[in-house]
């Protein structure tokens, strides 16, 4: 068909320049909001950190069960049943009791309303699992309790980790859940993430605990090393204060001993628990426990009711500005590990982008001289052709304000190698069809539709290895695939509707002329 | 015309060997993972004090005990690229920067840091082995739904080779693996079935239309018809791919290289494995017209 209607003439004028203009507005400011988007760099590009994170969960499932422990051993004993040797072990708890006392365990872990057993409302499957072997009890997370408690550390660790970062003033984080037990955190514009890893890799759990001498704790005890390695106590495990109870926390110079402290404010709760505990064990010492090590352990010479208190222990402004932080975001559920970690300096970003806009400027030069050089008129079309195509390309990534990388880049430079292709496969067809053919318009016409469907097979082959890309890949590498199989369809655009419509509109004024491609 | 179908059977042979080749190389000798995919830390560095060479970083870090260390120059002489394997202390990559200030005086600009845990590398190597198989069935399925089945045959043997003697390539040169080259032999899959396809498409046409031609005659015939375009094609992606290759920087480059690669393979395997498959397979033009009939 060698007719184009003049709608259809105006559709592909305004289609091409509107991505024009949108393409566009990556270089200049635009008033209108609709326009003013832009192609968002890549961490690979502007520079930044990207961190994967993954919650270490078993201490969370090791401390839950040790309350478990507990409840299970309350809750029976006013039931006046006797659970014999109950312990944990490899993240199980297991008793054992009289025959005649079986059934009622049974009925109180499987009931479906079962109170220290839940969810059964909810997943038809209770939180924990109960075994019975040789006469042993053995209670330990079900499948479906465990993704439970993970899917709850993971979205507290995020709240802490997004908290975390906000109080430092990075721009523009990106923080997202991976799986249901990782988070990813991409940070950009951030060349050195030394703090925040330092920062995300503290639990910051604190706990204000009695130093005992002796072993008679009705709680239990336990030894834990100072902060500064100088030795151990013996920690009562009765937690008097916990970071639960601060309101806030800041870095303070103490003017009497010229040292900086971290000065906290606690909630009423706290205040209340703090004077009782000072009041009652004057001449104690009281350890302030950090992640399971003590950063400072002072006598206690005062009651202190006013709610607020200093923790002293050698620090320096930084760390303890950064101890304030943690302590005002609060304490993450569980540890969390870096699993993966990928930072680019802002110099090697811009490096980058540099080297991908040369090379994107010498191969499409190569390509359009070398086209040029083999079809001319039609070669000239060609690029035309490609040039809208880049353009095309360029606006569809801006209108979804989609993520350049560098890879993507590459995928550019490539679609402009191969989006030469199609008209390339029209071209020689009709130069075939011309053979036999002596009407230049009816050869044009065959040209046309005797190529489609190696140009489609050949498209779709390509869009498939950018699709399995799109969905396997990862940051710069989804960015490559984005490019390239963006960049079929607007290659398809362009050769069917502005390289078809030019060489219409040059074919019908030379309809006689001989030799034409 | 070119008589492409005289060494039709050179070729094949030639091919043959390459395969196998690659196929001992890829065994014994094995593909040199980054830190994608074996896991570790990679870190690039730029110096500026030009007397700071390869050896003298290399024997700062060799006294910091990271086990294994590999330095090298990247792109130029004041580019570094240092490598070693997890160990696990967190704190690595600030102890380097404090020995190498305490050293060389504060010379160097930390451009890049990668660490890849153990467990992540793992995922990534399996999803990039399930991204290639996943691209090569669905290749399958594609060309097996457009195609007779000795069509389908020769383009999957003719994307076989390709991935094969690309990667078996990589490891003759001892070229780094990593992330972007499973993108590159993706797209070296939808490159080479493209190009492939396309000389089908023209043999199955002339099957139709010459009743009397023998399929090694119509092979070469067609091969012929296709292959200005395949030059011009080939001619326009190496440009833009050579492009990449030397303008692009040095990121880019195992990219680039693997797709140079691939499309000087796949260009030359669609006219010389995908046409003699159906050759050795005897297609005539009933095999094409007996689909038809089905249709």
């Amino acid at each position: 068909m060698l007719y184009f209607s003049k709608l259809r003439i105006f559709f592909i004028l305004f289609i091409s320049l509107f991505f024009i203009l949108i393409a566009s507005s990556n270089l200049f400011k635009f008033d209108n909001s609709f326009l003013d988007k832009k192609i968002n760099l890549g961490l690979d590009l502007q520079g930044g950190s990207y961190l994967l994170l993954e919650i270490d969960n078993n201490p969370l499932i090791e401390q839950k069960l040790q309350n478990l422990t507990t409840t299970i051993r309350n809750h029976f004993k006013e039931k006046n049943i006797k659970l014999r040797n109950l312990k944990l072990l490899n993240q199980k708890i297991s008793f054992s009791v009289d025959e005649n006392s079986k059934l009622v365990i049974l009925n109180e872990f499987n009931n479906q309303e079962s109170d220290f057993n839940p969810y059964y409302q909810r997943f038809k499957s209770h939180q924990l699992d109960l075994v019975e072997e040789n006469n042993i009890f053995y209670v330990s997370y079900s499948e479906q309790g465990i993704i439970q408690l993970k899917i709850s550390s993971q979205d507290q660790a995020l709240e802490i980790i997004r908290r975390r970062i906000d109080e430092i003033g990075t721009n523009e984080p990106n923080i997202l859940k991976r799986g249901n037990d990782r988070v990813l955190v991409e940070l950009p514009g951030l060349d050195d993430p030394m703090r925040i890893k330092t920062l995300l890799g503290k639990t910051a759990n604190l706990t204000f605990r009695f130093i005992t001498n002796d072993d008679e704790d009705s709680f239990g005890t336990e030894k834990l090393m100072f902060e500064d390695d100088s030795g151990g106590a013996i920690v009562s495990k009765r937690i008097i204060l916990s970071g639960d109870n601060l309101l806030d926390a800041q870095p303070r110079m103490n003017n009497e001993t010229n040292e900086t402290v971290v000065s906290f404010n606690l909630d009423r709760v706290g205040a209340k628990r703090f004077g009782k505990a000072t009041s009652t064990g004057i001449g104690k010492k009281l350890a302030i426990v950090l992640d399971g090590k003590i950063i400072s352990a002072p006598v206690i010479r005062d009651t202190i009711a006013s709610g607020s208190g200093q923790i002293s222990g050698g620090f320096t402004f930084q760390s303890a500005t950064d101890l304030a932080l943690l302590l005002r975001s609060g304490a993450l559920p569980a540890p969390l590990n870096i699993i993966e970690e990928r930072t680019v300096g802002p110099d090697l970003g811009q490096d980058s982008i540099n080297a991908g806009m040369i090379a994107l400027a010498i191969g499409f030069l190569l390509v359009i001289i070398f086209i040029f050089v083999k079809y001319r008129i039609f070669g000239l079309i060609t690029n035309i052709t490609l040039i809208v195509n880049l353009f095309l390309l360029i606006g569809i990534l801006t209108i979804f304000e989609a993520t350049l990388t560098l890879p993507g880049i590459a995928g550019i430079i490539l679609t402009v190698g191969m989006a030469v292709d199609a008209n390339v496969l029209i071209f020689e067809r009709i130069k075939e069809e011309l053979k036999d053919e002596k009407n230049n318009l009816i050869a044009f016409d065959s040209g046309y539709t005797k190529s489609r469907t190696a140009i489609l097979d050949a498209n779709i082959t390509t869009l498939l290895a950018a699709v399995i890309l799109f969905f396997m890949g990862s940051g710069p590498i989804k960015g490559f695939s984005l490019t390239l199989g963006v960049g079929i369809f607007t290659t398809l655009f362009s050769v069917y509707f502005v390289a078809r419509l030019l060489t219409v509109l040059y074919v019908s004024k030379n309809k006689e002329k001989e030799g034409l491609i | 015309m070119i008589g492409f179908n005289k060494y039709y059977n050179q070729f094949n042979i030639l091919s043959v060997t390459l395969v196998v080749i690659s196929l001992t190389l890829l065994i014994f000798k094995g593909l040199n993972f980054g830190i994608d995919f074996k896991g570790g830390t990679l870190i690039e560095l730029r110096s500026s004090d030009s007397k700071i060479n390869v050896s003298s970083l290399r024997d700062n870090l060799n006294t910091m005990n990271l086990g294994d260390v590999s330095v090298k120059n990247f792109g130029n002489e004041t580019d570094f690229l240092i490598k070693f394997e997890n160990n696990d202390n967190k704190n690595t990559i600030e102890e380097i920067k404090i020995n190498l200030d305490k050293s060389f005086g504060n010379k160097f600009d930390f451009r890049r840091v990668e660490n890849v845990g153990p467990k992540v590398s793992a995922e990534l190597l399996r999803s990039g082995v399930i991204a290639i198989t996943v691209a090569l069935i669905l290749m399958l399925i594609y060309i097996w739904i457009r195609f007779e089945w000795q069509f389908s045959l020769g383009a999957i043997l003719a994307l076989f080779h390709d991935v094969i003697v690309t990667l078996g390539l990589f490891s003759l040169l001892g070229l780094e693996i990593n992330l972007s080259i499973i993108a590159a032999v993706l797209t070296i899959v939808g490159y080479s079935m493209n190009d492939t396809v396309v000389i089908y498409d023209r043999v199955r046409e002339n099957l139709r239309k010459y009743s009397d031609i023998k399929i090694y005659e119509l092979t070469n015939i067609s091969i012929n018809e296709t292959l200005s375009r395949t030059l011009i094609t080939s001619i326009t992606t190496l440009l833009a791919l050579l492009s990449i290759f030397f303008f692009g920087g040095e990121i880019l480059k195992g990219f680039s290289l693997a797709m140079i690669f691939g499309v000087v393979f796949g260009t030359y395997s669609s006219i010389y494995i995908a046409n003699t498959i159906l050759v050795r397979l005897k297609v005539s033009q009933r095999t094409v017209l007996r689909e038809d009939e089905k249709n």
